[in-house]
C-alpha cells in the first residue's frame, strides 16, 4: 500500500502528511513537496482545458527510483498526494486511480 | 546498390533492408529493366489490408531483387523473415515458340518445381515484349500465343500470374500503360505475399508464445522470433508496428520479473539473475547493437544487456517516429524499473555499478536526443529531459560520496579500489563514441579520476539541472538539487557557497509551511552559519531550532546550549549586543494589568503581569526582561471616561496576544479581517455629538508590507527602541512553557503609556519583540482632593438625628495626622458628636485599608473633625449625625428666614401642592486642610409634619383645633401637646380637651388637638398662639439627644361671636308639612350678641347720636338646589350695634324635592359704604356700568368667628305634593 499520504492546501502548505515508515519521514516530506512542481504544472496545463471536464486525477506525477508519486486535485485546489513504493508491483498505475 | 548477380549475404541487418524478390529466367533482360523497375516500384503507394482487424495502411513498396537460387528458399522450420523471399519472378523475353519449347518451358518447369518443393506459391512470370525483336524474326507467332502457352502450361486457373510487359524501355503511352499494369500486379502480389506470410509467421509466433509456460521455453528464443517480425515491419517502414513488437516483448519480460517477484519463477529467468559484471550503459548510437543481440541470441545476455538492447531498439524506432521526448520519458522509466527489477530478482550488483550504469545511460539518452534535435527544440522541451539531468546528477553525487570524492581529504585506498573496480565494469569505450570528446564514458571516467574533476562535473550537472528546473518553473525541484549542492559544499568545507542554496531552500519551505523540511534545512543552515562565523544568524537559527518541536529533545537542548554558552562567553560586556527577534525564543501569550482597568493615579503602583511561553527546552536564566514604554500626554481626557475604558480594555484586564503564525504561511494569504468600529465623539460638557466616523482598528495589520512576513530570518528588521520609560524585571529564569512575569512600576507623570517593545536579554543576546500588538496602554492620572457629603438615607428629616456620610477623596493630597475638617456650625443644625465615630479608609480600588476612630470636637461655632492620616489616592469615609431643629424657637423672630414654620395658611397652600414636605436648607461651610477656600455644603432637611389650625364656635363658646399631619415615611410618637397664648390678655384661659398620654402618629396620618377658649372679661381681638408638641421616632427606643419639641405658631383674630343667624322654614299656613312645589316662608333672624366692641370700628360703622349701627348684607344661597328662592334673595340691613338687637327677614322659598332637606345657607357680609378705601381703587366707569361688580366689591367677609349660624345643620321634612302624580323613575 501507499507509504506516504499527504493532503496539501490550496496554498501548498501541508494539511496532513503521514508516512508509514516513520523513520524516513523527512524524505517523504521533501518528495511530496517536490512533487508539487509537477502538480502545479499539470494544473496550469489543465487550466487551459475546459474547466468542467477537468480530470481531477493527475496520475503519476513523479517517479523516482524507489517510489512513485500520484496526485489528485480537488476543484478547490486541495491536493492529495500518495507515494507508493516502486517495488510494490501489485499496484498498477490505473489501479491507483480507483 | 544490390547488384542482382552478386549473392547476398544471408542476413542483412541494415536500414537498407527491403523485402526480397528473386529473379529467375533471363538475367540480362532483368538487368536491363531493373533500373526502371526499382525506380518505379515505390512511386505509388498501395493500400495494405491487414488481418486481425488492423487498420489498412498505405505503404510504398521497395524490394531487393536477387537472383533466384534454391538456397534462398527457406527450409522447413526456418523462422527468419528478413531473408524470406516474398516473391519469385521469372523473366522471359521469348517470342519464339521453338525457343519456348526448347529451353524456356523446361527452365520454367524446373523453377516451378523448386518453388513447389518449398511450397512457395508467390510467384510471377513476366513476359517482356519487344517490337524490335519481333521485326527481326519473321517466323514469329503472334505475341499472345507465347503468353497463352505459358498461361496454359503453368498458370493453372491463375492466368494473372503471367504478366506482359511491353516495350519496357521505350517511351510511349503503350509502354507506360504496360508498366502501370505490371507494377500494380507486382505490388498486389507482394502485399498478398506479405499478408499471407506475415500472418502465418504471426500465428506461429503466437503459438510459440502460448507455450511459454512449458519448461523448455526460452524468452530469448521467443525474443528473436518476435524481433524478426519487428524487423520486417521496420523494413516496411511500419515503425509503429515494429515498436509494438518491442513493447510487447518489454511488457512480457516485465511481467515475468513481477511474477518472479511474486514467487512464480520461470527457469529461463534465473539466467538474468546472474551477478552484474558490466555496466557500460545504454548504447543508442547504432540502430542495432549486434553485440548485445548476439548475447541474447546465445542466451548469454544479462538483465541489463537485455534491457539495454530492447531500449536501444525502442529508441531507434521512436526517433524514426519523431518522438524524441518519449525517448526521454521512457528512458527515465526504464532506468527506474531496471533498478527495481535488479532488486526484485535479487541480482547482486557491486556498489556503485548501477549508479554508473544509470549515469551513463542518462547521458547517453540525452546526447542521443540532442543529436537528432536542434537547440531550440531542446530548449523548449527541457521539461522532458530535466528528469534525466537531475537523475544523472543524483547518481554522480552518490558515486562521489561512495568513492570518497566528496571530501577534503580525497579518496582513501579503499575508495580507490572501488573506483578501479567500477571503471573495470565499464570496459573499454565503444568505438562509436571513441571519437566523441564529451561521451558519457569519458565523462564518467574523468569524474571518477580525481576530486577536482568530480567537482567540476558534479557542479556542471547540478547547475544545469537547477537551471533547467528553474526554467520550466519547477522551483521546488531546483531547490532540492540546490540543497544537495549545499550539502556537497558543506562537505567540501565551503560553507559560504552552501549558504545561498540553503537560504533559498529554507525560504521556499517557509513560504509553503513545510515543517519538517524547514527544520532539516535550518539545521543544515545552522551548521553552515556556524562555520561561517555569522554569530547573529547562527544564534537566531539556533533559537529557532531550540524551539522547534520537530527536533528531538537532545537536539533542541544542544541548540539552546549553543545560545547560552555564547551568552556566557561574552559576559564581560565588551561584546556587542546581538538583537534577535523574540518569537523564536518565547511567545508573549497575554498581558494583565493590576488594576485591571490599567488606570492608575500618580504615585500609584501598577503591575503588569505577562505570560511568556518559553520555547526553549531547558530553563533559561534571563538577566533582564524589559518592556519599553512610550509616554505621551493626552490632551483630551476622553480616554479616561468610563466608556473608553470599558470599550478598550478587556473586562478582566487580560490582553491576549495572537499565537505566532510564523511556521505557517496561512496568515500570509489570509489577511486579517477588517475590524471596523463606529466612533462617536461627544462633547464632554453637553454630550452632544461632535464627530462620528468609522475607524479601522487594524490598519497597521492590513497595510503591512506583505514581504515582511517572509523575511523572518533576517534580523535586521528588529530595531531596538530607546525609550526613557522601561519596565524591568531582572534575573528571571524562564522555564519551558508559560512563565508569569510581573513588572511593578510606580506611576509618575500623568498621561498615557504605550507598551512598545518587549526585550529579554541573555548576556549580550537580546531577544526583542519589536511591536506589541494589540496595542497595550495604561493611563496615569492625577486627581484633586475632594470632599463629598451626602445623606445616608434618601432624604434628611428635620427634628431627629440624621446620618450624613462624608467622603474625602484624597487624590494627590496626603492626609497627615492633625489635618482636620472645620465645620462652621449652622445655628439650626447641630452636629452630634458621638464618642465612637469611626472612619474607614479605602484604597482607590475600594479595598478597605483601615478602620480608625474619628475624633470630633465641637465648640459653639466650629466643629472640628480630625481626619485620620491617609495616603494619597485613598478615600476616607465617615458618618456624622446631624440634627436640624424642627422649627425655630419662639424667641427667634428671624426664624422664618430658615423657613421652618408655616405662619400663614395661604403661604402653606401655595407651597404645598400635594404632600411634599417643607424643606430647610442648611449651609455648612467646611474648611479643608488642602485648600484655602471653604467648601460650602448645603444639606436639605424635610420637616416631617404639616400643621393646620382652625377655630371652632358653639354659640359664643370658642375652641381651637390643631391638626398635625405626618408626611414622612416614619412613625412618630407625639407627647405633651401644648398651646400657649403669647398675647397679653391674662384672663384668657386655654383649656385642653386632649388625652394626656403620648399619641402615636403613623406615616401619612393626622392627629388633632383641641383647646377651649375661656375668658372672663371682654375677649382680645386676636390671639397669638404657639403650639408645641414633643415627638420622637416611634421605632427608636432611646435617643442620644433630647429632642426639641415641634412648634407651630399661629394667630387667631376676631374670634368673638357678634351675630347669631337663625333661619326657619315654616310650612304654608294650614299645612303640617312643606310640600314640593308649594311656597313656604323662610324666616331669618339675625341677632347681635354684644355691644360695641373694638372690632366693630371700621368703615361700616355709622354713628348717629350715640347710636351705632352697621350695615350688613345677607344672602340666601342654596348651593344644593333644593330650594328655589322666590323674590329677593339678598338684602342690606342696618344692624344696630347693641346686644340682643335682632333683625328679621322674611322670604318665600319653594322646596324642589321631597325629603329631609337642609335649610338654605344664609350668609352675612359687612356692607361697606361707597367711599371706602377699596372703591377708590376702582375705575369710575366700570363702577357705573357693572352694578353687580360694584356690589361685590363693597362687601367684606365677616371673620368666621364673628357669625354663628345657630340653625346650621337643621333639616326640614318636605313631603311630595298630592297632585304630583308623575313619578319619575330613572333606572341606571
Amino acid at each position: 500500500m501507499a507509504v506516504c499520504v499527504a493532503v496539501i492546501a490550496k496554498e501548498n502548505y501541508p494539511l496532513y502528511i503521514r508516512s508509514s515508515p516513520t523513520e524516513n519521514e523527512l524524505k517523504f516530506h521533501y518528495m511530496v513537496h517536490t512533487s508539487l512542481d509537477v502538480v502545479d504544472e499539470k494544473i496550469s496545463a489543465m487550466g487551459k482545458a475546459l474547466v468542467d471536464q477537468r480530470e481531477l486525477y493527475l496520475g503519476l506525477l513523479y517517479p523516482t527510483e524507489d517510489h512513485k508519486v500520484y496526485g489528485y486535485v480537488t476543484n478547490s485546489k486541495v491536493k492529495f498526494v500518495m507515494v507508493v513504493d516502486s517495488s510494490n508491483t501489485a499496484l498498477r498505475d490505473n489501479e491507483i486511480r480507483s | 546498390m544490390d547488384a542482382p548477380e552478386e549473392p547476398q549475404p544471408p542476413v542483412i541487418y541494415t536500414m537498407e533492408n527491403k523485402p526480397i524478390v528473386t529473379c529467375a529466367g533471363d538475367q540480362n533482360l532483368f538487368t536491363s529493366i531493373y533500373p526502371t523497375l526499382s525506380q518505379q516500384l515505390p512511386r505509388e503507394p498501395m493500400e495494405w489490408r491487414r488481418s486481425y482487424g488492423r487498420a489498412p495502411k498505405m505503404i510504398h513498396l521497395e524490394s531487393n531483387f536477387v537472383q533466384f537460387k534454391e538456397e534462398l528458399l527457406p527450409k522447413e522450420g526456418n523462422k527468419a523473415l528478413l531473408t524470406f523471399p516474398f516473391l519469385h519472378i521469372y523473366w522471359t523475353e521469348c517470342c519464339d515458340t521453338e525457343v519456348y519449347k526448347a529451353t524456356v518451358k523446361d527452365d520454367l518447369t524446373k523453377w516451378q518445381n523448386i518453388l513447389k518443393a518449398h511450397s512457395s506459391v508467390d510467384w510471377l512470370i513476366v513476359v517482356v515484349e519487344n517490337d524490335a525483336k519481333k521485326k527481326n524474326k519473321t517466323n514469329i507467332l503472334p505475341r499472345t500465343s507465347i503468353v497463352d502457352k505459358i498461361r496454359n502450361d503453368f498458370c493453372n486457373k491463375q492466368s494473372d500470374r503471367c504478366v506482359v510487359l511491353s516495350d519496357p524501355l521505350k517511351d510511349s503511352s503503350r509502354t507506360q500503360e504496360s508498366w502501370n499494369a505490371f507494377l500494380t500486379k507486382l505490388r498486389t502480389s507482394l502485399l498478398m505475399s506479405f499478408t499471407k506470410n506475415l500472418g502465418k509467421f504471426e500465428d506461429d509466433m503466437r503459438t510459440l508464445r502460448e507455450k511459454r509456460t512449458e519448461p523448455g521455453w526460452s524468452f530469448c528464443d521467443y525474443f528473436m522470433v518476435q524481433e524478426e517480425l519487428a524487423f520486417v515491419f521496420e523494413m516496411l517502414q511500419q515503425f509503429e508496428d515494429a515498436l509494438v513488437q518491442y513493447d510487447e516483448l518489454d511488457a512480457l519480460f516485465s511481467q515475468y520479473v513481477v511474477n518472479f517477484g511474486a514467487g512464480d519463477g520461470a527457469n529461463w529467468l534465473t539466467f538474468f539473475c546472474e551477478p552484474v559484471r558490466s555496466w557500460n550503459g545504454l548504447i543508442l548510437r547504432k540502430p542495432i547493437d549486434m553485440e548485445k543481440r548476439a548475447l541474447i541470441q546465445r542466451q548469454e545476455a544479462t538483465l541489463l544487456d537485455l534491457r539495454s538492447y530492447l531500449f536501444s531498439r525502442q529508441c531507434t524506432l521512436l526517433l524514426f517516429l519523431q518522438r524524441p521526448w518519449e525517448v526521454a520519458q521512457r528512458a527515465l522509466e526504464l532506468l527506474h524499473s531496471c533498478v527495481q527489477e535488479l532488486k526484485l530478482l535479487e541480482v547482486s550488483v557491486p556498489p556503485g555499478a548501477l549508479d554508473c550504469w544509470v549515469f551513463l545511460s542518462c547521458l547517453e539518452v540525452l546526447q542521443r536526443i540532442e543529436g537528432c534535435c536542434d537547440r531550440a527544440q531542446i530548449d523548449s522541451n527541457v521539461a522532458h529531459t530535466v528528469g534525466l539531468w537531475s537523475y544523472a546528477t543524483e547518481k554522480l553525487k552518490s558515486l562521489g560520496y561512495l568513492c570518497g570524492l566528496v571530501s577534503e581529504e580525497g579518496p582513501n585506498s579503499e575508495d580507490l579500489n572501488r573506483i578501479v573496480d567500477l571503471l573495470a565494469g565499464l570496459g573499454a569505450e565503444r568505438p562509436e563514441t571513441a571519437n566523441t570528446a564529451q561521451s558519457p564514458y569519458k565523462k564518467l571516467k574523468e569524474a571518477l579520476s580525481s576530486v577536482e574533476a568530480f567537482e567540476k562535473h558534479y557542479l556542471d550537472l547540478s547547475h544545469a539541472a537547477i537551471e533547467m528546473h528553474t526554467s520550466v518553473g519547477r522551483t521546488r525541484s531546483a531547490r532540492l538539487v540546490g540543497k544537495d549542492l549545499a550539502e556537497f559544499y558543506m562537505r567540501k568545507k565551503s560553507p559560504q557557497k552552501a549558504e545561498i542554496y540553503l537560504q533559498g531552500a529554507l525560504k521556499s519551505y517557509l513560504a509553503e509551511g513545510w515543517a519538517l523540511p524547514i527544520t532539516h534545512t535550518r539545521k543544515q543552515l545552522a551548521e553552515c552559519q556556524k562555520h561561517l562565523g555569522q554569530t547573529e544568524n547562527y544564534l537566531q537559527t539556533s533559537s529557532l531550532l531550540a524551539s522547534d518541536h520537530h527536533l528531538t529533545e537532545e537536539e533542541r537542548k544542544h541548540f539552546c546550549q549553543e545560545i547560552l554558552s555564547f551568552a556566557s562567553r561574552q559576559t564581560d560586556g565588551t561584546g556587542q549586543k546581538i538583537v534577535l527577534p523574540l518569537h523564536c525564543f518565547a511567545h508573549l501569550r497575554d498581558l494583565h494589568f493590576t488594576p485591571s482597568n490599567a488606570v492608575v493615579h500618580v504615585g500609584g503602583v501598577l503591575s503588569v503581569d505577562i505570560t511568556l511561553c518559553s520555547q526553549m527546552p531547558i530553563p533559561v536564566r534571563v538577566e533582564q526582561i524589559a518592556i519599553n514604554v512610550h509616554f505621551s500626554i493626552e490632551k483630551n481626557n476622553y480616554r479616561k471616561t468610563a466608556e473608553w475604558l470599558t470599550k478598550h480594555k478587556t473586562a478582566n484586564g487580560v490582553i491576549t496576544f495572537p499565537a505566532e503564525t510564523s511556521p505557517l504561511p496561512a496568515a500570509q494569504n489570509n489577511l486579517p479581517a477588517l475590524e471596523l468600529y463606529e466612533m462617536f465623539e461627544r462633547s464632554p460638557s453637553d454630550h452632544s455629538l461632535n464627530t462620528t466616523g468609522i475607524i479601522c482598528k487594524n490598519v497597521h495589520m492590513l497595510l503591512r508590507r506583505q514581504e515582511s512576513s517572509t523575511s523572518l530570518e533576517t534580523p535586521s528588521g528588529v530595531a531596538l527602541e530607546d525609550g526613557a520609560h522601561v519596565l524591568k524585571c531582572s534575573d528571571v529564569t524562564l522555564e519551558p512553557g508559560p512563565n508569569r512575569i510581573t513588572f511593578r512600576t510606580q506611576a509618575k507623570e500623568p498621561g498615557t503609556y504605550t507598551l512598545r517593545q518587549l526585550c529579554a536579554s541573555v548576556g549580550p543576546v537580546w531577544f526583542v519583540l519589536p511591536h506589541l500588538y494589540p496595542l497595550v496602554q495604561y493611563d496615569v492620572y492625577s486627581q484633586e482632593p475632594q470632599l463629598h457629603v451626602a445623606p445616608l438615607a434618601d432624604g434628611l428629616l428635620a427634628g431627629i438625628p440624621q446620618k450624613v456620610k462624608f467622603t474625602v477623596t484624597t487624590g494627590h493630597y496626603t492626609v497627615k495626622n492633625g489635618d482636620s475638617l472645620q465645620l462652621s456650625n449652622a445655628e439650626a443644625m447641630l452636629i452630634l458628636c458621638h464618642a465612637e465615630n469611626r472612619a474607614v479608609i479605602y484604597s482607590n480600588t475600594r479595598e478597605k485599608a483601615s478602620d480608625v476612630l474619628l475624633r470630633v470636637q465641637s465648640s459653639d461655632r466650629v466643629t472640628s473633625v480630625s481626619l485620620p492620616a491617609a495616603p494619597a489616592y485613598h478615600m476616607i469615609e465617615f458618618e456624622l449625625e446631624v440634627l436640624s431643629l424642627p422649627s425655630a424657637p419662639v424667641t427667634g423672630g428671624e426664624s422664618s428666614t430658615l423657613g421652618t414654620t408655616e405662619p400663614h395658611r395661604k403661604h402653606k397652600d401655595t407651597h404645598r401642592a400635594g404632600h411634599c414636605m417643607a424643606t430647610t436648607d442648611h449651609k455648612v461651610s467646611i474648611d479643608c486642610p488642602w485648600s484655602i477656600y471653604s467648601t460650602v455644603i448645603a444639606l436639605t432637611f424635610s420637616v416631617p409634619f404639616r400643621t393646620t389650625h382652625s377655630l371652632l364656635s358653639a354659640g359664643t363658646r370658642k375652641y381651637i383645633q390643631v391638626c398635625v399631619q405626618n408626611l414622612s415615611e416614619l412613625d412618630f410618637q407625639l407627647s405633651d401637646g401644648d398651646l400657649v397664648d403669647h398675647g397679653c390678655s391674662a384672663d384668657l384661659q386655654l383649656v385642653p380637651l386632649n388625652a394626656k398620654c403620648p399619641q402615636a402618629i403613623h406615616s401619612k396620618q393626622s392627629v388633632f388637638f383641641v383647646w377651649e377658649l375661656l375668658w372672663a372679661r371682654e375677649p382680645p381681638p386676636s390671639l397669638r398662639c404657639c403650639f408645641s408638641v414633643g415627638f420622637s421616632p416611634a421605632s427608636e427606643g432611646q435617643l442620644s439627644v433630647p429632642l426639641k419639641p415641634y412648634t407651630y405658631e399661629f394667630q387667631v383674630e376676631n374670634f368673638f361671636t357678634l351675630y347669631n343667624v337663625k333661619a326657619e322654614i315654616l310650612p304654608p299656613s294650614g299645612t303640617e308639612h312643606c310640600r314640593t312645589g308649594s311656597l313656604c316662608s323662610l324666616e331669618v333672624s339675625i341677632t347681635r350678641l354684644s355691644d360695641l366692641l373694638e372690632v366693630d370700628k371700621d368703615e361700616a360703622l355709622t354713628e348717629t347720636d350715640e347710636y351705632f349701627s352697621t350695615k350688613l348684607m345677607y344672602e340666601v344661597v342654596d348651593n344644593s338646589s333644593n330650594w328655589a328662592v322666590c323674590g329677593k334673595s339678598s338684602g342690606v340691613i342696618s344692624m344696630p350695634v347693641a346686644a340682643q338687637a335682632t333683625h328679621r327677614v322674611h322670604m318665600e322659598v319653594m322646596p324642589l324635592f321631597a325629603g329631609y332637606l337642609p335649610l338654605p345657607d344664609v350668609r352675612l357680609f359687612k356692607y361697606l359704604p361707597h367711599h371706602s378705601a377699596h372703591s377708590s381703587q376702582l375705575d369710575a366707569d366700570s363702577w357705573i356700568e357693572s352694578d353687580s361688580l360694584s356690589l361685590d366689591k363693597h362687601l367684606d367677609d365677616l371673620p368666621p368667628g364673628q357669625v354663628f349660624n345657630s340653625s346650621a345643620g337643621t333639616q326640614i321634612l318636605v313631603i311630595p305634593s298630592k297632585d304630583d302624580h308623575v313619578l319619575e323613575v330613572s333606572v341606571t
